[in-house]
């Protein structure tokens, strides 16, 4: 009898436990964002060097393929300005400074990921291979995001193929 | 048996308790507690409902939080200095704070009233006025900072402000303490002779030509708080007086003498014509106007000379007073624009009138008496309702656009909801303690968002962890969804928040601007790119053109500074992202830091006292790289011969 009771007193109250905070824990488990970089596993990123298969990589974000046709002057010119103003503080166009120099770039990087790394740099170096090893050469200096259009970055790029 | 049952019951027990939920304490006051916390819970990463902003009372400053959580999204600097923004230390923002006195570095805040468009809150922008030295400022809610202030001349303590008019064609400023007027040397005895009130209209619909439009001159009594009309009252605002017995001292005792004061009730569509007409007197007057510039990231102040005034025994039908018992503090006009709630905080009861009784009366010319040109309406020729609600010390009323009001009573600490034409009491709910202000996101407008109230309290005690013998000052979310008010939250508050007003977040954060665009920037010291870094020496001023991004500044090694210089860090980030800020400090600084938003210049002064070598850094953590961002500068004796030279990196 008295251990029967004890079951009894267990049962009786765990529905209470339930009742009194299951409402929380159910909101909780709604409202919850997802986890922001749930597929990200750091241990397996080292399959090589992420460099020498540069060609295959367009990087992450808005720019999906490509296609170069002969340099456009005035769109360079145009792209000059830019560079100029918004990238020159981390950028010198013939040696590294903060970050990389763009002189050549088109003989390690494919346009869509230069495009890329220029508009959404937050997401490339978190999830992009390349950018993600550069950003350890920086010693954490990040790529900042200057907030350029697409229209903007393309005339960049532009800039970049005739250094 | 006996024991089992005991067994279960502490069982029960031991299970709320471990939930935290301990309520039905009546000194806590809030509904069950799982309940109230489901209500405010805003869960990590997502957004409050309503942006509240709360004066910061002396802290001159704006608060903003987040509704129903009361979590603290920012302080704004408005009329004091701020080291924290650099507010009011930069070169930028000192003339902000510019005033006929000179640079006054402090406030007392009271009133946040958000611009309208039709009557309702549209999240352009929020005014508030400062109390001590009178002036009103603006604040741009696309960048939540102080654009605008514009001094108030003519009055002794501007508390009947700003209280915006439906269009936000003017923003109003009725004089707390009559003073004279113009002022001048008078014994304080002559202040019947001597003494007047004033009531500013300032255009407000237009940045940067925020000015006194006119001035009306009204007798010396105290105006305390205000309220413009709406709908069918458009056109009209309501002023509260109070010692209308003109005493000068002991005024706890001899400004509450008569039964009834005044709401004054000005037509200021009719002001306007007399205006048009040249019926205003222009009079010498001192005041500045300052205006913060957004591309040029400078403020500038302009001193004015004169100010329009309207006498009102020249300008029939401008201004009447109703008679209101007794020392009407608040003046709350209901949605609809035809309640004019008279709080008369030192009477038991309400005292409503009627719009449409008040036209009619005035139409009939059915006055009781005048006053310096003011007709004084007869009380029962405009009251169309009383509250009795056995309350004490009413203060303020507002409205949930469902036909009720709400009321604080501050004597008897408590929220009183009741029906706006039978004037019965529905509800009432204590506050913890002794409430002054009442906000319902909206509910001085055509269109409150009736869900939420917040009482402004004035008195804190046994609320929080104690702090000493000061405490912040509580704020108490109230859910009014239902019949019944139920409390659902307490917070600290920033000074003492007299008012606050609150609008829907959507309406504010789709226009919130995330960065100033560097093309934009006007600055005349700004430098667009790192090559154009330099140092200059003209005299004994030199200015250094720097540059920050993460992480470092450009340049970070300076040379050729000397004691006895005045060398000013004109600082553009040439940042583009959003919340990419960089600070600068440089050691022995006797100002504050600068915080430059992306895109935006600002400017430091510093004025080196000895020989050296002075470590500056950027301040707020900004990168990986952050405790990097740092330089040196090498300050040498008043009469050295080193050269001016500066550099990042080895080249």
């Amino acid at each position: 009898m008295y251990v029967r009771l004890k079951y009894l007193i267990a049962l009786l109250t765990l529905p209470l436990l339930i009742v009194a905070c299951g409402g929380g824990e159910e909101k909780e488990k709604k409202t919850l964002p997802p986890p922001k970089h749930a597929s990200e596993s750091s241990a397996a990123a080292k399959p090589g060097d992420p460099m020498k298969d540069w060609k295959n990589n367009k990087g992450i974000g808005p720019v999906k393929s490509l296609a170069l046709g002969e340099i456009d002057p005035k769109m360079a010119e145009e792209g000059k300005v830019i560079y100029e103003e918004l990238c020159t503080a981390c950028h010198k166009i013939d040696k590294k400074f903060i970050g990389p120099a763009p002189k050549g770039i088109l003989d390690r990087r494919t346009p869509e990921w230069i495009m890329n790394m220029i508009l959404n740099p937050e997401e490339m170096i978190q999830k992009d291979p390349i950018a993600k090893q550069l950003l350890m050469e920086a010693n954490g200096a990040p790529m900042a995001n200057q907030n350029l259009t697409e229209d903007q970055a393309r005339k960049v790029l532009e800039y970049f193929r005739t250094l | 048996m006996k024991t089992y049952l005991n067994l279960i019951g502490a069982a029960i027990l031991i299970t709320l308790w471990g939930c935290g939920n301990n309520g039905g304490s009546d000194k806590k006051g809030a509904m069950s507690n799982a309940k109230a916390a489901e209500k405010v819970y805003v869960a990590p990463g997502e957004y409050d409902e309503f942006y509240a902003f709360m004066s910061g009372g002396f802290s001159g400053q704006l608060s903003v939080y987040g509704l129903p959580s009361g979590r603290l999204l920012k302080v704004i600097p408005v009329f004091s200095q701020d080291a924290e923004k650099g507010y009011g230390y930069n070169e930028e923002t000192i003339p902000m704070l510019n005033t006929s006195y000179g640079f006054v570095p402090w406030d007392d805040a009271h009133h946040p009233e958000l611009s309208q468009t039709d009557g309702v809150p549209d999240g352009r922008w929020i005014f508030i006025n400062g109390n001590n030295t009178p002036r009103i400022a603006r604040i741009d809610l696309t960048t939540f900072e102080t654009t605008e202030i514009v001094e108030i001349p003519n009055s002794g303590g501007n508390h009947s402000s700003p209280f915006i008019t439906e269009n936000s064609e003017y923003v109003v400023a009725g004089t707390r303490f009559s003073v004279p007027f113009p002022q001048k040397d008078v014994a304080i005895s002559s202040y019947k002779e001597n003494f007047k009130g004033s009531i500013s209209y300032i255009r407000a619909d237009e940045p940067g030509k925020m000015d006194v439009a006119f001035q009306i001159l009204v007798p010396g009594f105290d105006y305390d708080l205000a309220h413009s009309g709406k709908g069918k009252s458009h056109g009209w605002t309501f002023f509260t007086t109070y010692n209308s017995e003109e005493s000068y001292t002991l005024k706890e005792v001899n400004a509450s003498q008569n039964d009834k004061d005044f709401i004054a009730a000005v037509n200021w569509k009719k002001a306007e014509e007399y205006l048009a007409q040249g019926k205003a007197k222009e009079m010498p007057a001192d005041y500045m106007h300052n205006y913060y510039d957004e591309e040029t990231h400078m403020a500038t102040s302009t001193k004015k000379k004169s100010v329009k005034v309207l006498i009102p025994s020249e300008c029939p039908g401008m201004i009447y007073y109703l008679p209101t018992p007794k020392s009407p503090h608040g003046v709350d006009v209901d949605p609809t624009g035809e309640y004019i709630v008279g709080n008369g905080k030192l009477s038991a009861d309400l005292t409503v009138h009627s719009f449409d009784k008040m036209i009619k009366a005035i139409e009939n010319e059915a006055f009781d008496t005048e006053i310096d040109g003011i007709p004084v309406l007869k009380f029962e020729d405009v009251v169309i309702g009383t509250v009795q609600s056995g309350g004490l010390g009413p203060l303020h009323t507002e409205f949930d656009g469902k036909g009720n009001a709400y009321t604080t009573f501050f004597i008897s600490s408590e929220v009183v909801k009741w029906k706006l034409g039978t004037w019965e009491v529905i509800d009432r709910a204590p506050c913890y303690y002794s409430v002054g202000h009442l906000m319902i996101p909206g509910g001085d407008s055509r269109k409150p968002w009736g869900k939420y109230l917040v009482a402004l309290n004035k008195i804190t005690k046994d609320r929080y962890l104690p702090t000493g013998p000061e405490m912040n000052h509580s704020a108490q979310l109230y859910d009014i969804s239902g019949e019944k008010m139920e409390l659902l939250l307490d917070f600290p508050t920033i000074g003492e928040p007299h008012y606050a007003q609150a609008i829907a977040a959507d309406v504010v954060m789709k226009n919130s601007k995330k960065i100033y665009p560097i093309e934009h920037n006007k600055h005349p010291h700004a430098i667009k790119k790192e090559s154009e870094a330099k140092v200059v020496r003209e005299g004994n001023v030199v200015r250094i053109y720097m540059t920050s991004i993460r992480s470092h500044f450009n340049p970070d090694n300076i040379e050729g500074i000397k004691v006895g210089d005045k060398v000013y860090f004109h600082l553009t980030n040439l940042e583009q992202d959003w919340d990419t800020p960089h600070g600068l400090s440089v050691m022995g600084a006797r100002n504050a830091e600068l915080l430059v938003m992306p895109g935006q210049t600002e400017t430091l002064l510093w004025e080196p006292q000895r020989p050296g070598i002075y470590p500056f850094y950027c301040t707020d953590f900004c990168s990986a790289l952050h405790q990097e961002m740092q330089g040196y500068i090498r300050v040498s004796e008043a009469g050295a011969n080193v050269p001016i030279k500066w550099s990042l990196g080895e080249d």
